[in-house]
């Protein structure tokens, strides 16, 4: 192109800059308003890290110790912000270590732009070094992917990245640059993204659906609201409590819902699923009108779907319309955000109480209550308690933490016994229980909301998994603080073991480091407690300390989690003991 | 309303699928994808361009449940650059494949000459060489495995059968309907099902 043509071309289009690409995604990341960036660095994305060190002062990067522990991070700081999560990786095993954390953040929506880098573009396909089929390895656990071969391309691709990742039901997508894109000059300018003619993400309510919804509810006798992640994406938390104030219809929370109705709210009646409370599974197959709300009716919430609230009509109210009638047939979906479906439904149904109904659930809470939660929370003898310790934490903290849970018997009591006060607080690995999850996406959690007491509860086993973040946590200063919930096994294993499996305890038994001095080594305080007496004490010290904290707590070794709806039966047949 | 009675959804039966694209690379991938996730065979498929610029055309026949393919058609909806997939039944479509055979030429069985043949199947005769000929007929599967069938005896060289392609009975034009698409700044996704 020569030089007029490129004049008469600046006049008439936007205002350009003739940058580098790997300088575009920098800026393309800034003009998103993106201010971290987890990664860890490797030849392929060299110039794009070089380019960082101009961009200091406007970026925050984190490097982390694996980049699982940067993908993990970035899921973190999008579940506590609600906006897309940043990570960086290089080609080949970079790129594939991410790809636990995408499908996990795909699994549970979580928007997150991952960019990797690629070998040159001259080299695709001829197994260079480092080369991997990132494009075909991510594309089933992406929302959308892309790979830039050329500079020019970036904007285009990142604007779309964020478009896609943060709007309707939010997701992972991956932008994969070939080493010569982030290298090669171009005439840079930025236009966000705003439309994309064959993806609407937010479909609206039909009134006709809401008035069918409405009529239901307002006829129902045994109502029940089932409360999930969607509702905390939608940020509909008041809408939903207005609604259920204004029916008195009792709520339960799914895992991912947790949070998004305080722990204490006078309507709410518990936690749904394998491990949840005993009247949230036994009245859902009791209840006449059953309102699901931004939830996908997952297994583990379930159970048997063949017996699973049969004699209820089910209202679904979803995002995406592909959940809807893909586990449970509904008697009428609304197919828009929670809080769009919350606001039509609001003016159409009655005033009402149900009193009677809602005792039911207080009755099986009794229920609960006698047969495994006061033992479970005050134990007078014996080793300590997982769901002790949680209640201590849970009230010392007063409900006010950010609580990030690892995967296990651990993540489960921690949310049947921490007490939510707060929206966006409960970040936990929900639909594919990943283990190692905790320790990273706490950081994450941290860096997006530095204000607030981010606590992880992690097992012995998966702390394991990504322990080396310690190292991240040390050197960018996270003020995390870490519970180690140690007895010696990968605890739920064990548990169906003991259940299902004649107690043949096939490789769970843990025969584990000294935690305390690994932590020390990293430069992270730490403490230990095997007495109950001790136990008050150490919370007090290591939520009070400055900077990160270790505490570890020798637990039980074969405490079982319960209740608990053992796998293929209906919730109906839930277990107290 | 009435197929509904006849089969169980969970019955496996033969469906036509149609899904507009936009034209970009990585597509038939993550279509696929959706089916083998799922341990659900594609019979076959065809992709072409269509009247409408920059759009392109899957025709996919797979068998499966009626609950199957109405999940499998929702999640192609949900792919980003898919514009539109529909469902099709085999009385709600035309289609047609084709199908080439290559036989020995001067091959006679029962008295009958595959010239013959080839005239009573409304077949035709597209290429004729030293030692074999090139039939082709067009038609669907039932049609082109019965000539397959008769074709046999004289000593079938070589069979294939290209994928279905099939046009909708409906009277929806591709162009307005991605014209009403783009206008949807309501974001009703339910317009994929028009
Ligand atoms: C990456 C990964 N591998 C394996 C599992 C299967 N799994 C689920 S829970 C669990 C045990 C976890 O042990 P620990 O971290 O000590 O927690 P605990 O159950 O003892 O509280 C295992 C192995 C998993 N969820 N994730
Ligand atoms: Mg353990």
């Amino acid at each position: 192109m020569n030089t007029s043509t490129l004049a008469v071309e600046k006049k008439i289009t936007k205002k350009t800059t003739r940058i580098k690409g790997s300088d575009a995604v920098l800026q393309c990341l800034i003009a998103e308003g993106v201010t971290t960036i987890f990664g860890y660095p490797g030849g392929a994305i060299m110039p794009i890290y070089d380019a960082l060190y101009h961009y200091q002062d406007k970026l925050n990067h984190i490097l982390t110790r694996h980049e699982q522990g940067a993908v993990h991070a970035a899921q973190g700081m999008a579940r506590v912000t609600g906006k897309a999560g940043v990570c960086f990786a290089t080609s080949g095993p970079g790129a594939t270590n991410l790809i636990t954390g995408i499908a996990d953040a795909q699994i549970d929506s979580t928007p997150l732009v991952c960019i990797t880098g690629q070998v040159p573009s001259h080299l695709l396909g001829t197994d260079a070094f480092q080369e991997t089929d990132v494009m075909g390895i991510s594309m089933p656990v992406t929302k959308w992917n892309y790979q830039v071969t050329r500079a020019e391309e970036i904007p285009y691709a990142i604007a779309r990245a964020f478009y896609i990742a943060n709007t309707g039901r939010p997701g992972p997508v991956l932008i994969d640059i070939t080493k010569d894109a982030q290298f090669a000059e171009f005439d840079f300018t930025y236009d966000k993204c705003e439309k994309i003619r064959s993806y609407h993400p937010y479909p609206e309510a039909l009134p006709l659906d809401l008035e069918a919804a409405a009529n239901l509810i307002n006829e129902a006798k045994k109502p029940y609201i089932l409360v999930g992640q969607g509702v905390q994406l939608s940020g509909a938390e008041n809408e939903l409590i207005r609604f259920a104030e204004k029916t008195g219809i009792p709520m339960a929370a799914t895992l991912m819902g947790l949070s998004g109705i305080p722990t204490s709210h006078p309507l709410y009646v518990g936690y749904l699923g394998m491990h949840g409370n005993y009247g949230p599974n036994i009245k859902t197959n009791e209840c006449d009108v059953l309102i699901a709300i931004g939830m996908r009716f997952d297994d583990r919430v379930t159970g048997d779907l063949d017996r699973y609230a049969k004699q209820a009509k089910v209202i679904h109210i979803e995002i995406d319309p592909s959940e809807i009638d893909k586990n449970v047939k509904t008697t009428v979906a609304i197919n828009s955000d929670a809080k769009q479906a919350l606001l039509g439904l609001l003016p159409l149904v009655n005033v009402s109480t149900h009193k009677d109904w809602i005792d039911e659930f207080h009755q099986c809470d009794k229920i609960e209550h006698d047969k495994v939660i006061d033992a479970e929370l005050y134990p007078d003898s014996g080793e300590i308690k997982m769901a002790e310790v949680i209640n201590r934490i849970s009230e010392v903290t007063n409900g006010d933490a950010i609580v990030v849970t690892d995967v296990g018997q651990h993540q489960m009591v921690a949310n049947r016994y921490y007490k939510f006060r707060k929206s966006l607080s409960c970040i936990t690995s929900g639909g594919l229980g990943t283990m190692g999850f905790a320790l990273p996406a706490a950081m994450g959690a941290k860096v997006g909301q530095p204000e607030r007491t981010v606590i992880t509860v992690i097992g012995d086993g998966g702390f394991q998994m990504t322990i080396q973040e310690l190292g991240t946590i040390r050197q960018s200063d996270l003020a995390v603080k870490i519970l180690i919930l140690n007895n010696n096994f990968l605890g739920m294993v064990r548990q169906w073991q003991q259940l299902f499996f004649e107690k043949r305890y096939s490789f769970t038994e843990l025969d584990n480091p000294d935690f305390q001095m690994i932590t020390r080594g990293y430069g992270i305080k730490a403490q230990k407690v095997e007495k109950r007496e001790n136990l008050d004490q150490a919370i007090h010290d290591w939520l009070h300390s400055e900077g990160p904290a270790l505490l570890e707590v020798v637990v039980e070794q074969e405490g079982n989690v319960f209740p608990m709806v053992p796998s293929g039966a209906s919730v109906a047949e839930i277990r107290l003991d | 309303m009435s197929l509904e009675l006849k089969y169980p959804t969970s019955t496996p039966r033969e469906f036509t699928l149609s899904v507009l694209t936009e034209d970009k690379s990585g597509l038939l991938n993550q279509l696929t994808i959706i089916f083998t996730k799922r341990k659900i065979n594609i019979n076959s498929l065809n992709v072409s361009n269509t009247e409408v610029k920059g759009v392109s055309r899957f025709t996919i026949v797979t068998e499966t449940s009626k609950d199957m393919i109405d999940n499998i058609v929702k999640q192609i909806r949900k792919l980003i650059d898919v514009l539109g997939a529909f469902v099709y039944e085999e009385h709600q479509i035309f289609y047609q494949e084709i199908a080439l055979y290559k036989v020995p030429k001067y091959a006679i069985v029962d008295g009958n000459s595959i010239e013959d043949l080839v005239s009573k199947s409304g077949a035709r005769i597209l290429v004729v060489e030293t030692d074999y000929m090139i039939i082709e007929k067009t038609g669907n599967s039932r049609e082109t495995h019965d000539l397959y069938q008769k074709l046999e005896p004289f000593g079938l060289l070589e069979f294939i059968r290209s994928g279905r392609v099939a046009i909708s009975k409906s009277t929806r034009k591709t162009e307005a309907y991605i014209k009403e698409l783009e206008a949807s700044n309501s974001n009703k996704l339910s317009i994929k099902d028009f």
